[in-house]
């Protein structure tokens, strides 16, 4: 099987798999005062500051959360709350248009439950937002803004933003900043004092961690309002019971990634190109999107005129190739994507793309596999998008 | 083979696509979306169309251990079906929209999809046996047979098609579901019109052709007997329903005997007037082989689960013809008549037409 869909789940790490089953093997609740309580807490709190030394935050910055949805949903609607509860005028969310639907499904809950005024920032051909933009909504409505949330790096098609000049921007204007870098921690450098966002969504199994765990950083001068009320785990800002083995296996699977980002980007990002390049030569009508140069390293989404992408998935899945056409339902219906819409693509274009993710598994003779069936399935669903059988 | 397996969540095709895995095919699963928005459709364990219907195909791929997709076909559906089940009712006649969508979507959109994509065939779960010889045969289900609503299918089509379920019963399907751990063993028989939620085909018309009030005509005395808010919401030889303000003289139920869009009109009549022996049809379609040259002794169906009458069929240019042996009661335009030939090893298909006069 030629596996490239990283960008929906990775493998997990062998070491993250290791610290996983070692800690998931002893009893204790973190919150409890004896001794296997104690040990618990002790990993959980180790954790807390090997996430917070690899991500540029402080411990205290560090939420563990049930993974990427609940910490978008967290950053969103708790800095809302709680900005509101604070100033009754702030009701007004900015975002972009090409986020994740964890983002963007919680911004239109604000919208449909808590009267939320929603400005979604335009993007660019390559899906990029733009800090001017950003600084023309909040001059014409910053006092009104209770929080800004775009992404670090596209899920779909790869374009990696300008966090730091947009975070810049919210500065200026005193507004919270938070940003889904689900996609983009282990992939491009992330420093989350650095960038000066003031809220960061990072999760597990997008960089070799286990699903289901994963952090919000929040700067410590900016509240949320909890969305889990309960034993006031987690600065209050979020009860329950703490996964110990998955945060542990969270936190490992952090620190390397980021450890090796730059040897893994280098080499991946090689794969990538290799493939864009030969997919180029094997169907020269391919249309390659997202930024050419600010891109996660392992991305490569494309567009092929006259197919149907879920055609074309059918058809590579059919010969052990793993890929995605970037955007699900529940139903399983294919959408066209919000997000190349929102960079200008007709509807036809964005139901006839495609996309490869790599990432540390990643081999040349899987993209050698992709080569060998692509042109041949691009065919077919040519074919197929206008076939009728004689009767 | 490569085959694709229409999944629609249900029992039936459920077990059709793990006897085509059985029987060496490289079996794919396609869910057909048809809904444009799913929860319009039938919710809970009735009918098709909805996300529960989708989890449950899927959970039964997962269980064959084969590919499944979800194709969305509202479109087509809503043009084809749809659209056409609504112009069929404004225009006095009765559809078949299961017949529809198995001419139009099943073994047309789906199928040239499928061809188009390097599949084989279509399986389905319908109860209808298609043997090597090519015939399209009833179940051995007579209770549970479809091929009334197959018989519009070209020998195109049916060459392209599979129904692994023929030669079962309807109770050994759910044994046999039962036996390979799939969960919709019990899942109760979908009925009724999916596309209509709560089961009310006047109302659905009604929302889409409008109320448009007419006489109730009296087929013996033509006095106006009543009125009705469409003529649109009626079939021919109902009985119930029909609200007259005055009962017959000889204090007979009344039925409906024709429905005339163009001056908005009922016409009722006792049971007998409803009598037919005579059936002429358009839009044939020979199933069972060529058309035939002249006339043809056979049995004739008039209605999904209809009483089946011997009957003569005369080949026109246009259509058919079709003399019943005796008279039958209830035959509405827009319905199939679909002709048979009884056989010992289930009765053939011939072919079908669609209903005029």
């Amino acid at each position: 099987m030629a596996y490239l869909d990283h960008a929906a789940t990775t493998p997990m790490l062998d070491e993250a798999l290791e610290a996983y089953v070692a800690t998931a093997r002893e009893v204790g609740n973190a919150s409890s005062l004896h001794a296997a309580g104690r040990r618990a807490r002790r990993r959980v709190e180790e954790s807390r500051e090997r996430v917070a030394a690899a991500l540029g935050a402080r411990p205290s910055e560090v939420i563990f959360t049930g993974g990427g949805t609940e910490s978008d949903n967290l950053a969103v609607k708790g800095v809302f709350w709680a900005r509101r509860a604070v100033d009754g005028r702030r009701t007004r969310v900015v975002s972009s248009a090409v986020e994740h639907h964890a983002v963007l499904d919680a911004v239109d809950w604000l919208a449909a439950h808590e009267g939320a005024e929603v400005a979604l920032l335009p993007v660019d051909a390559a899906g990029r937002v733009g800090p001017d933009q950003l600084r023309a909504e909040l001059d014409a409505h910053g006092d009104r803004v209770a929080v800004v949330t775009t992404m670090w790096a596209n899920n779909e098609v790869g374009t990696v933003q300008p966090v730091a000049a947009l975070a810049a921007v919210a500065a200026e204007h005193g507004v919270p900043f938070h940003t889904d870098a689900i996609q983009a921690v282990g992939q491009v450098p992330v420093d989350f004092a650095a960038s000066g966002v003031s809220a960061l969504t990072v999760t597990g199994h997008k960089l070799g961690g286990p699903a289901g765990v994963g952090a919000l950083l929040l700067a410590r001068d900016v509240a949320a309002t909890p969305l889990l009320h309960g034993g006031g785990q987690e600065r209050d800002v979020r009860s329950g019971t703490l996964d110990t083995a998955g945060i542990v296996a969270f936190a490992v699977a952090v620190e390397t990634a980021v450890k090796r980002q730059q040897e893994y980007a280098a080499r991946v990002a090689a794969l990538r190109d290799d493939l864009v390049e030969r997919v180029r030569q094997a169907v020269p009508e391919v249309v390659f999107n997202g930024d050419p140069v600010d891109r996660l390293p392992g991305n490569a989404h494309f567009s092929f005129p006259g197919c149907e992408g879920d055609a074309l998935l059918l058809l590579l899945d059919a010969q052990g190739i793993a890929c995605s056409t970037g955007s699900a339902c529940s139903a399983g219906v294919a959408q066209p994507s919000h997000v190349l819409i929102a960079m200008g693509a007709d509807d036809d274009r964005a139901r006839s793309s495609l996309r490869f993710t790599l990432g540390h598994t990643s081999t040349p003779s899987e993209v050698d596999a992709v080569i060998k069936a692509l042109p041949g399935a691009v065919d077919r669903a040519r074919r197929a998008a206008n076939y009728r059988t004689p009767r | 083979m490569r085959v694709l397996a229409a999944m629609s969540g249900g029992v039936d095709s459920a077990v059709a696509a793990a006897r085509a895995v059985e029987a060496g095919h490289d079996v794919t699963g396609v869910h057909l979306a048809l809904a444009r928005n799913p929860q319009t459709y039938r919710t809970g364990a009735r009918g098709c169309c909805t996300l529960e219907d989708s989890r449950d195909a899927r959970r039964a791929a997962d269980v064959i251990g084969i590919p499944f997709y979800v194709w969305d076909m509202a479109d087509r559906f809503h043009a084809d079906v749809v659209d056409d089940f609504v112009a069929e009712y404004a225009a006095g006649r009765t559809p078949n929209p299961c017949l529809r969508c198995n001419e139009k979507i099943k073994f047309a959109a789906v199928l040239d999809r499928a061809v188009a994509l390097g599949f084989d065939a279509v399986v389905t779960g319908h109860h209808a046996r298609l043997g090597p010889d090519g015939l399209l045969r009833r179940s051995v289900d007579l209770a549970k047979d479809q091929s009334y609503v197959l018989a519009v299918l070209t020998r195109e089509q049916l060459d392209r098609s599979m129904f692994p379920l023929g030669d079962s019963t309807k109770a050994q399907v759910r044994e046999e579901a039962a036996r390979r751990g799939l969960a919709v063993a019990d899942k109760p028989d979908s009925h009724d019109i999916c596309f209509i939620a709560d089961g009310d085909t006047r109302g659905f018309l009604a929302q889409r052709l409008g109320e448009t009030p007419g006489d109730v005509v009296d087929v013996t005395t033509g006095a106006v007997v009543g009125t009705h808010a469409g003529a649109y919401a009626y079939t021919v030889g109902q009985r119930r329903g029909l609200h007259l303000d005055r009962p017959a003289p000889d204090g007979r139920p009344r039925y409906v005997l024709s429905i005339t869009p163009k001056t908005n009109t009922v016409t009722v009549g006792p049971a007998e007037a409803l009598e037919v022996s005579h059936v002429r049809a358009d839009r044939p379609v020979w199933t069972g082989g060529p058309r035939p040259d002249a006339s043809v002794e056979c049995e004739v169906q008039l209605r999904a689960h209809g009483d089946v009458v011997p009957a003569t069929v005369t080949v026109a240019a246009d259509g058919l013809r079709a003399e019943l042996r005796r008279p039958v009661r209830g035959v509405a335009a827009g319905q199939a008549i679909v002709a048979y030939r009884p056989d010992p090893a289930g009765d053939v298909v011939l072919g079908s037409a669609t209903i005029a006069a």
